[in-house]
């Protein structure tokens, strides 16, 4: 059953679609096994935005807190897009690679396991 | 002269004798939501009164037991009870009971008024309309028992508007909201069994406790006070699922899935108690982890060995929560220790001495994934820079918390679950959550996310500061931040006279 409603064939209004939110769309992003960042952050991107643009100026102002984050090697980092494994090209935009509305975007740093080596 | 009746009598004229056959209008159209949810009642005689209770003994019992209560805060406010607490941390705990559960007292009285008036069983109803009298005075007495603390501390001011808008509170606010708009059925599982019957000890034992272990005479008080309406809420919460379950057999898969349901959403909303045990109380009663062990496992479990004989089993994923119990309270604190700059109460880094409690209480989890976490706080304290998150965190759809639970068999891997509907994406904490979104996606697509009403424009802004200050009514600076120089702080120090 999509609801169980006293109204016939009810429908709800879909709160959160794209055209809600203007030229641009949420975009989910998670460091893995860096839980100092108790959830993934939200952020409202336009989908014409590099790549490259979303990790220099973008995620910085989130994740650069982390001890870890300038020791970042970008060539080795494994990325997974709305649960698949993802190899982004830096020059390209957002929604050219298949980057959507409410798409999550993780990442893991093999080489880095977080703050005294615990998840953090 | 009429002659007195007796008890017998009395009992029947005010509650089943209070019903009438319906000569020119159809029984269903008086009665319209009793039939969508798919329920079958074939006899609403064989409801059984939970509790034998007039009105008329109800206004008298619950008049003396008020006037009691309010000389006790009379008393306390006299006395300057306040000054009594263990200390001013403890004061954030019950801004967080202010704000995130009297409310839902108010939500429950909407709720039980409603199915008071849509069940065509009188007993039924006339429990319900009791219950629903009850939560009101709940909701006032709460008021009235904190109400002291708001004139010595910040954060109280505007609780219920702060209920209506703060990000955290949409929490237990879409809670409710989601009880409401189900059926009466659904909504007295919901409420009446999951919450008062299975959960509630959860909820009260923490809190009631707490405030006696912390020297909270008030809160304490009403606590006392409330006991007896708790207990008869505790009878109907049974009756009502006996009764569902030997009217028809085909009840008994649609009960099942609301138990399901509503023990998940239940245990969501329960993370906020757990951290309130483990962190926010500066004595505690017990942690988080034991209290589940009491009160779910031991009596929940035998509950549930009752009612196998009618075919109902244990809610589904409860043995993921017996994992969860050792990281809740711990992920929970963090993300508002994260947010404190957007919280209306204050956040701390434990003592060291509090950091020691949790590792013997959590041997298993605490210091291998969580006291790294506090290690990094005090790091960056010291040097200056108190972490706060920058940014918005991703909410479930369903519970609407951040995404902070981590899958039991990788602890430090944020759990991420979706699905799509209608073309949409939709994003989940746990199967649990995400199983509520499919069996009714129409009902929560609607979820009003703070994050993305944020992002709309919808809650002000575009600053956090905007938004904090106009749309939550919160006092920047004030009610928000650290507890480590804060107003409240001050205050506290000036009154007992420590530097």
């Amino acid at each position: 059953m999509p609801v169980y409603a006293i109204t016939p064939d009810y429908k709800g209004e879909v709160k959160d679609r794209k055209e809600n939110f203007g030229d641009n769309q949420v975009v989910y992003v998670g460091w893995d096994h860096h839980l100092m960042f108790p959830a993934p952050f939200a952020f409202l991107l336009p989908m014409d935005m590099p790549f490259k643009a979303m990790i220099e100026e973008v995620l910085p102002v989130s994740f650069s807190v982390h001890p870890e984050w300038e020791k970042i090697d970008w060539s080795t980092v494994e990325w997974m897009l709305d649960g698949k494994v993802f190899k982004p090209d830096f020059d390209k935009n957002l929604g050219e690679q298949g980057v959507g509305h409410k798409s999550i975007m993780r990442f893991n740093t093999p080489e880095l396991k977080g703050f005294q080596g615990a998840g953090v | 002269m009429a002659k007195k009746l007796n008890l017998k009598d009395k009992y029947r004229l005010l509650t089943r004798d209070l019903d009438w056959e319906y000569s020119y209008v159809d029984r269903k159209e008086a009665f319209p939501y009793e039939e969508f949810e798919g329920i079958k009642i074939t006899d609403w005689s064989k409801w059984e009164d939970p509790f034998r209770l007039t009105m008329d003994a109800y206004w008298k019992y619950q008049a003396e037991k008020e006037k009691k209560l309010y000389a006790i805060f009379d008393a306390f406010s006299q006395h300057n009870g306040h000054l009594n607490v263990t200390d001013a941390r403890y004061v954030n705990a019950i801004k967080l009971f202010l704000t995130g559960i009297s409310p839902l007292e108010y939500a429950a009285y909407q709720g039980f008024a409603h199915v008071g008036r849509q069940f065509g069983g009188v007993g039924a109803r006339v429990a319900c309309q009791m219950q629903a009298i009850d939560e009101l005075r709940h909701v006032q007495t709460q008021i009235h028992a904190m109400s002291h603390y708001n004139k010595f501390f910040d954060g109280f001011q505007d609780f219920s508007h702060m209920h209506d808008r703060v990000w955290y509170l949409s929490v237990p606010k879409s809670f409710f909201n989601d009880a409401r708009a189900a059926g009466p059925f659904e909504f007295m599982i919901a409420i009446g069994f999951s919450f008062e019957y299975v959960l509630t000890n959860l909820v009260f034992v923490p809190f009631m406790s707490g405030a006696a272990y912390n020297g909270d005479m008030a809160t304490v008080t009403f606590g006392f006070s409330a006991q007896s309406d708790e207990a008869r809420h505790m009878t109907l919460g049974l009756e009502v699922i006996k009764f569902l379950l030997e009217q028809h057999e085909d009840n008994v898969p649609i009960v099942q899935k609301w138990i399901d349901k509503w023990f998940w959403r239940g245990c969501r909303l329960l993370s906020i108690v757990g951290m309130m045990m483990d962190y926010m109380l500066p004595n505690k009663v017990m942690s988080w982890k034991e209290a589940w062990e009491v009160y779910f496992e031991e009596a929940g479990g035998a509950l549930f060995k009752d009612l196998a004989r009618y075919g109902i089993r244990m809610p589904k994923y409860s043995e993921v929560i017996s994992k969860e119990k050792e990281h809740v309270s711990h992920q929970a604190w963090w993300t508002f220790y994260a947010h404190g700059h957007v919280a209306g109460f204050h956040t701390w880094i434990p003592s060291d001495e509090e950091l020691d409690w949790l590792s013997e209480k959590y041997p298993d989890t605490f210091d291998k994934y969580y006291r790294p976490r506090w290690e990094l706080a005090k790091k960056m304290e010291a040097e200056g820079k108190r972490f706060y998150n920058q940014g918005l965190p991703q909410l479930c759809t369903t519970c609407q918390i951040p995404m902070m639970f981590t899958e039991m068999d990788h602890p430090t891997l944020t759990s991420y679950r979706e699905c799509e509907h209608e073309g949409e994406r939709y994003h989940f904490c746990s199967d649990g959550c995400k199983d509520i979104f499919q069996e009714e996606p129409e009902k929560y697509v609607q979820s009003w996310l703070p994050v993305h009403q944020i992002f709309q424009g919808n809650c002000g802004g575009p600053d956090v500061g905007d938004i904090l200050k106009d749309f939550y009514r919160m006092n920047v600076g004030a009610d928000n931040m650290d507890i480590k120089g804060s107003p409240d702080e001050k205050r506290w120090k000036a009154w007992k006279g420590v530097a």
